[in-house]
């Protein structure tokens, strides 16, 4: 039994660091410009479609002869790739919007989440191997499994493979350069100053509008590395999964105290556990419901979340 | 009498944005008479009756989100909600079998008290939470339904269930197809008139304070969070009966799946283009928009299948895959040139100026 609930401790862990990756890009946008980027789950399953078509384009016998070499090159070129689809998203859509109300800018972000989705699902459709030759576009599609699950430690009912540690190999480097980022150097620094106040920022001689940019870019960098990981965990990818996870992720952020990065990486492993737990103590099925039933709990008893502050509106 | 006519004409006076709106749906009455005479109209009949249950769901979203400025991505779920409820009392599989309109009110109940159950924590919230929590709501209510397989059937869904009794009895015959459509668009008639009267009690002019500014609205006296409740059980008591609309409409529940986000998301995409804050242009603005969605684009995908330039293996050709593009392109493009939608309420018109105003003192 102790073992069993250790497993799925693990497992619950190991989704959690993915989450709390795609939890830091919501996070952070909401930082600085006040937004819910509703869109960013789809760019995190962009993310995990330019993977797969990388990998197709490597082909099958060179991914078998060089893992380690493709692995590489999938985490420079999706996380730029998702990152520059961040940039163009807030380019095109949020930046004409800065000054206007903030619900204006969120339905803006529900109608960009629609058509990622959308390209998503014609993504799917393209006719090339990996995806099952295009043929049924909806249809989940099976990543080849990179990273080998062969056991490290098993027993009769624990059993923990390499790929299990390599979601942490990945995730806890990642979080450590971002806080050394924001804490440490001149660009984090202007970033919490823009999170401050971003006029006030901008008297200080801090380009607002260069700081929000970059921190776009660096949102949806996350979230490629969150889809790269998500991929070679899970092997199995399709185009409605940046609404499920991108839920999952948002209500880690708020969970956390939206705005405050240390609060995202404790809501992505937290809600982690919880989906791990619900599956194993309630029921698949119901999972979602618990999640979410957690989303508005902490609503209602705790707004600004575990570690966020909490603000009266000045008159 | 004429003085109701006099004042009517005093609402209507010099606003296109209520007019052109009002004009349409008073022309949907004359529409079974003229499609009688021309037979290509008749289609429009039959197809238009969803939309028309739609036009009741977004007089219900246009209590929240359009009076109140909650945006409001749940609505599925109350209609969902509704659905149910209408389902278990009207249903001959189950022991209760009230009569439809017991049933339909059944359906108003349930939904008016999830909405305060929903909305007394929740609304005091801001505006983006509350837009995720509804959006979670409808989630767990899908889950629920699908997962209650004792009460709710299921994945199956509730079936049969009956149509309204009361024509039936009545004229002796089920109730035809033109039959549907007038109760539908009464039904859309008598939602938007409650509206059009609420709002021009106490209540909806706390409604239209509190949206242009909360704080000031605080300031001069108003219960912001009595009057967003208000708002939350009548929107949600429409929704429900939306709901059961639907259900009675098709005769089944259907799948708890089809109570997604996807018809929160296009109803809202209606509210917005016709005018957030103008029952009468929300209401035009989902017949264009579900309208697109159900006619436009299923009758697109017919005639280019009977053309074979759509195959059926490939995605991209078939119109129908194209929705979400349209549907988020229309959103995205509508918040960058005209956030105010097609036929602005004229609330919103003077907040504009007001904003403009202020600003040039700022400049000088």
């Amino acid at each position: 039994m102790i073992s069993l609930l250790f497993q799925q401790v693990l497992t619950g862990l190991a989704n959690g660091g993915i989450i709390a990756l795609i939890a830091l890009g919501y996070t952070m946008v909401y930082g600085v410009v006040e937004l819910i980027n509703f869109a960013h789950g789809d760019v995190f399953m962009l993310g995990a479609f330019l993977a797969l078509t990388i990998v197709g384009l490597l082909g099958a016998p060179f991914v078998a002869e060089h893992p380690a070499l493709c692995l590489s090159l999938l985490f420079v070129v999706v996380p730029l790739g998702c990152g520059s689809i961040n940039l163009l998203i807030d380019r095109l859509a949020y930046q004409p919007l800065r000054s206007a109300p903030r619900l204006v800018v969120l339905v803006s972000a529900i109608g960009v989440s629609y058509i990622l989705l959308n390209i998503g699902l014609f993504w799917g459709g393209v006719p090339m191997e990996v995806f099952n030759g295009g043929v049924s576009a909806s249809a989940p599609k099976d990543f080849p499994s990179l990273i080998s699950s062969a056991p490290l430690l098993s027993n009769s009912d624990l059993y923990i493979s390499f790929r299990d540690l390599f979601v942490f190999c990945v995730t806890i480097p990642l979080l450590i350069s971002l806080s050394l980022l924001v804490n440490r150097t001149r660009f984090g620094r202007s970033m919490r100053a823009v999170a401050q106040d971003p006029i006030a920022a901008q008297l200080c001689g801090i380009h607002s509008d260069t700081v929000i940019r970059w921190t776009f870019f660096l949102g949806g960098a996350l979230a490629g590395f969150a889809s790269v990981v998500y991929a070679l965990y899970n092997n199995t990818i399709f185009f409605q999964m940046g609404y499920r996870v991108g839920l999952d992720a948002f209500t880690a952020a708020v969970l956390g105290g939206i705005g405050s990065l240390a609060g995202a990486c404790i809501g992505g492993l937290a809600i982690g556990l919880i989906r791990a737990l619900s599956d194993q103590c309630i029921a698949t099925s119901w999972t979602n419901a618990v999640v979410f039933s957690v989303l508005i709990l902490i609503l209602l008893f705790r707004p600004s979340g575990i570690l966020g502050r909490s603000f009266r509106e000045k008159v | 009498m004429r003085g109701f006519v006099k004042r009517a004409l005093a609402y209507f006076h010099q606003d296109s944005s209520k007019l052109i709106p009002f004009l349409f749906l008073l022309a949907l009455v004359a529409l079974p008479p003229l499609a009688m005479v021309w037979e290509s109209l008749s289609v429009f009949v039959e197809s238009l009756c969803p939309i028309l249950v739609f036009g009741v769901l977004v007089s219900g979203l246009h209590l929240v989100t359009g009076t109140t400025g909650a945006l409001h991505l749940g609505v599925a779920g109350f209609m969902a909600l509704g659905a149910y409820t209408f389902a278990i009392l009207a249903s001959p599989v189950y022991p209760f079998q009230l009569s439809w309109a017991i049933a339909l009110c059944g359906s108003a109940v349930v939904g008016a008290l999830s909405g305060l159950l929903l909305g007394i924590p929740t609304l005091r919230l801001r505006g983006d939470y509350f837009a995720i929590v509804s959006l979670g709501f409808g989630e767990i209510v899908q889950d629920a339904l699908r997962n209650m397989e004792p009460l709710t059937k299921g994945t199956i869904g509730i079936n049969p269930l009956p149509g309204p009794q009361f024509l039936e009895n009545g004229f002796g015959a089920p109730l035809g197809k033109v039959g549907w459509f007038y109760l539908l668009l009464a039904m859309v008639w008598v939602a938007v008139g409650l509206i059009v009267l609420i709002e021009r009690s106490s209540l909806g002019r706390s409604w239209a304070a509190l949206r242009d500014d909360e704080l000031a609205a605080r300031c001069m006296g108003i219960s912001v969070n009595r009057s967003k409740v208000y708002a939350m059980v009548l929107g949600s008591a429409l929704c429900g009966v939306a709901g059961g609309l639907w259900a009675s409409y098709l005769g089944a529940t259907g799948e708890p799946g089809n109570y997604d986000l996807q018809i929160s998301v296009v109803v809202l995409c209606g509210l917005i283009l016709g005018g957030i804050g103008n029952i009468w242009g929300s209401i035009l603005g989902v017949f264009i928009m579900v309208g697109f969605n159900s006619l436009v684009l299923t009758r697109l995908t017919t005639l280019l299948t009977e053309a074979g330039i759509v195959s059926s293996g490939s995605v991209i050709t078939s119109p129908m895959n194209w929705k979400y593009i349209i549907f988020g392109l229309s959103l995205v493009v509508l918040m960058r040139f005209r956030p105010d939608g097609l036929f602005p309420a004229s609330i919103r018109r003077t907040g504009r100026l007001a904003d403009k105003l202020s600003r040039d003192e700022a400049v000088s």
